[in-house]
This record gives structure tokens, C-alpha cells and sequence, in this order.
């Protein structure tokens, strides 16, 4: 498929990768999401999550492990985006809540994955393709988009009412976060009436081939 | 913990019934037909699923931990009607906005797509409690300070903030998957108005920093009570 024909061709030519070379179950879930997000549009990713998770048995801890992968990818996107993606004013400002928010959200999983008697996965190297300050606004939305997405995915699967709690008040702060950088990107910052979470017959059908 | 049983138990017939949904196009048909053909509209309530097995396991899975919207209906019916009536009530909001003439341009395209679309959370809702069996709550009616435009889009953060805050407090209480899947789709869309309307009055878009605070419905409900006229 040509990049052309892709929702997304930025999230394409984002890369996962581990120094040991043994990519984590999360990071292979992490790499679909963002395949499905590249090729389908971000609105994919979320029925994409649930049903990869629910593949993989769909634990509590395996669904903290999946979002502690895609928090470590936020965090290191706005943490390198700091410096790289060349923001000044009001942007500057956003990028330093954005990856302080991130951050936070990396600690608070790890903890939670400990106090459930789990391990937290082990953070992969992460490549972003973006070569200014339009590149990394482009990219940052479609990252928001499918934090939001994939965590609305995974959210009925979740058992404990108190890892729902905590992953809602995550997700609302991540579509908070989308918001913010649509509106810098001068689009919607709501574009739908609802985030969506599941689909139809051809949404499962087509994520199928990332789920294998 | 019994909430983990609860929704363990919860969750296989959930996810055959939202198969079911999606392979017979026969229900699929019946989800446009209620919906009106709105596509999304259509993938919310496949979302919620009226499917029976769903809605027996979820009753009999009920707790007190959603005592909270008892006024609204039993479990998952009342809390959707509690949902139900906010949305009324931002819909509503937005509609006297509009018609207020104190916003023009960009800004005025803006509160007209956020009541659009508190108007499809109130239509997909509507339906939702219907699917289950329940009956919707009926509309308020409201009465909103509309002095100045500073005024009204503070009004306006206020009340998705709070809209964020509900749905948020309510996640942890809704027994059936699907309704859960619909109400985390809405609530983070209340998470971008409320973000969006924080950037247009300088204020932080993420006010209870990285972590969002959910609100009581007892709490929303005091909240609102002034706008409420009967």
C-alpha cells in the first residue's frame, strides 16, 4: 500500500524497537495499534486494542502493561519534542505540560502494575518521523488520537473498578491533551460526537490481519 | 474484590453479543431503523447492545455502588438517565447560546458543533435506556445566565468540566460492558469541549493535572439545580 493511501502516513513510520531485540507482547500490540491507526484512521484503533488484548488473555496487568507501552511512547515523543520540534510561546508551554502529564502517567502505571503483583514492561526505543515543528503537531495529534482510542478500547475489559477509575481519569486527560493540539493544528478539536470505542463487522475484519 | 466477578462475568456475553451485533445484519438494520440511520448513532447503540443476555447478567450483577442514580432508574437505566439529563441540559445550554446573538464567526461555529453534538449524545442516550428496557428521563427545563460572552463561555467550561467529572464518577458503576464502552466514547468527547472552551478562556486544559477527578452524581446534581427550572 503506497503512503498515499494511507489515514495516516506519519504513524507509518513510527518505530518500536527493544536493544535486546525481543519485542514485549505490548510493544507487538503498541506496533498493531499504531499500524491500524496508520492505514485505517485513528478511529480504528480502539477496536483494534480490545480485541489484540482479549487475544493475548486480557488481564488487568496486561491491559496496564499496553497503556504503560503507549505512555512510554507519548512521554518520550514530547520529552525529545522539548528541543526537536523547534516550538516557541504558547506551543513551548503545551509541549512541557503534555510530557510532564505523560511522565506522570508512566509512574503512576508502573506503580499500579506492582500493586497488582505484575511487572512492568520494560521500555522499547522509539523512532518518531518528524522534521519540524508542523511534522511534530501532525504526528502529536494522531498520538493523542489513538491514546484516547486505544484506551477506550480496553476500557470494559478492564476488572477492578479501581484500574477503571484510574484509566478514565487518564483517558480524559489524553482527550484533553488531543484537544489542545488539534486546536493548535487549527482543526476540531471534537471532530465526533463520540470517541469511538467499537465498531462494525469490516472494522474487526480489517484489523484482523494486525492481530494474527 | 465482587466487582471483579461482576464484570468478568459480565464480559463474555458482552462480547458475543456486540459479535452478534455486528455479523446479523438483521439487528444491524434495527440499530439504523432507532437510530435514524445516523452512522454513529448506529455504532453506539451497537456498542450498548439490547441484546437480552447482556442486560440479565447486568441486572442480577446490580450493587449499591450506583445508589447514587436510583432517581434516574435500577443500575445501568439510571445512570444512562442521569447521563441523559445532562445532556439535555448542555443541549439546551447551547441552543440558548446560539440563539443568544453574543457570539459570531469561529467561535460561534464552535458552540454550534458542541451543541450538535450534546444533541447526539441526548438521541444515542435516549435510545440507549430504551434498548435496555428503561424508560428515558424526561427533558428539564432550563433557564441559563446568558449576560455577556465571557460570561457564558465560562458558564460553558463549567459545564462540560463538570459533564467530564460525571461520566468519569460513573464508569466504575455501570455493570454492562457495552454501556461502559458508550459512556468512556462520551466522556472523553466531554474531555475536549472542556479542554477546548479552557484554551478559548486562557485557562489550563487539564485543571486536576495528569489525572482527571471524577465528580458525584449528588455533587453534579447540586451543581446544576440552579439552571433547572422544573
Amino acid at each position: 500500500m503506497s503512503h498515499e493511501e494511507l489515514a495516516n502516513p506519519e504513524l507509518a513510520g513510527v518505530e518500536v524497537v527493544q536493544d535486546s531485540g525481543d519485542l514485549s507482547r505490548s510493544d507487538v500490540i503498541l506496533k498493531g495499534a499504531l499500524a491500524a491507526g496508520a492505514v485505517y484512521g485513528t478511529f480504528m484503533v480502539g477496536p483494534y486494542v480490545r480485541k489484540a488484548l482479549a487475544m493475548s488473555g486480557g488481564s488487568d496487568v496486561d491491559i496496564l502493561n499496553f497503556a504503560l507501552t503507549l505512555e512510554y511512547l507519548e512521554s518520550t515523543f514530547y520529552k525529545e519534542a522539548k528541543t526537536r520540534a523547534k516550538a516557541s510561546g504558547e506551543l513551548k508551554s503545551l509541549i512541557g505540560l503534555l510530557a510532564d502529564d505523560e511522565e506522570q502517567h508512566v509512574e503512576a502505571l508502573k506503580a499500579t502494575i506492582v500493586k497488582l503483583g505484575g511487572k512492568p514492561v520494560a521500555e522499547p526505543k522509539f523512532d518518531f518521523p518528524y522534521g519540524n515543528t508542523a511534522g511534530f503537531l501532525k504526528l502529536a495529534q494522531t498520538f493523542e488520537d489513538t491514546g484516547v482510542s486505544a484506551y477506550n478500547g480496553a476500557g470494559p475489559m478492564i476488572k477492578s473498578k479501581e484500574v477503571l477509575g484510574a484509566a478514565g481519569s487518564i483517558v480524559q486527560v489524553e482527550a484533553r491533551h488531543a484537544a489542545a493540539i488539534r486546536l493548535q493544528n487549527k482543526e476540531e478539536p471534537a471532530p465526533e460526537a463520540f470517541d469511538p470505542s467499537l465498531d462494525e463487522a469490516q472494522v474487526l475484519k480489517a484489523v484482523e490481519p494486525f492481530v494474527a | 474484590m465482587p466487582d471483579s466477578n461482576e464484570r468478568e462475568k459480565a464480559e463474555a456475553p458482552a462480547q458475543s453479543a456486540v459479535a452478534r451485533a455486528v455479523k446479523d445484519p438483521v439487528s444491524r438494520r434495527k440499530f439504523m431503523a432507532l437510530t435514524g440511520g445516523s452512522a454513529a448513532a448506529a455504532a453506539f447503540l451497537a456498542a450498548c447492545g439490547s441484546d437480552s443476555g447482556t442486560t440479565t447478567t447486568t441486572s442480577t450483577a446490580m450493587n449499591g455502588s450506583s445508589s447514587e442514580t436510583a432517581q434516574f432508574g435500577k443500575g445501568d437505566i439510571g445512570i444512562l438517565n442521569y447521563a441523559l439529563t445532562l445532556e439535555y441540559l448542555e443541549t439546551a445550554f447551547y441552543s440558548d447560546v446560539v440563539k443568544s446573538g453574543l457570539f459570531k464567526g469561529a467561535d460561534l461555529a464552535t458552540i454550534k458543533k458542541f451543541g450538535e453534538e450534546e444533541a447526539e449524545h441526548v438521541s444515542a442516550l435516549t435510545a440507549a435506556v430504551k434498548g435496555l428496557g428503561g424508560k428515558p428521563a424526561p427533558e428539564p427545563k432550563t433557564e441559563f445566565p446568558l449576560e455577556s460572552a465571557k460570561s457564558v463561555l465560562e458558564l460553558a467550561g463549567t459545564v462540560e468540566n463538570l459533564g467530564a467529572a460525571a461520566y468519569l464518577g460513573q464508569a466504575g458503576n455501570i455493570q454492562s460492558p457495552e454501556v461502559l464502552a458508550s459512556a468512556l466514547a462520551i466522556h472523553s468527547v466531554e474531555g475536549r469541549h472542556a479542554a477546548a472552551l479552557n484554551t478559548l478562556l486562557g485557562m489550563p486544559i487539564t485543571p486536576d493535572g495528569a489525572f482527571a477527578k471524577p465528580a458525584t452524581a449528588k455533587e453534579v446534581l447540586k451543581s446544576v439545580e440552579p439552571f433547572i427550572v422544573s
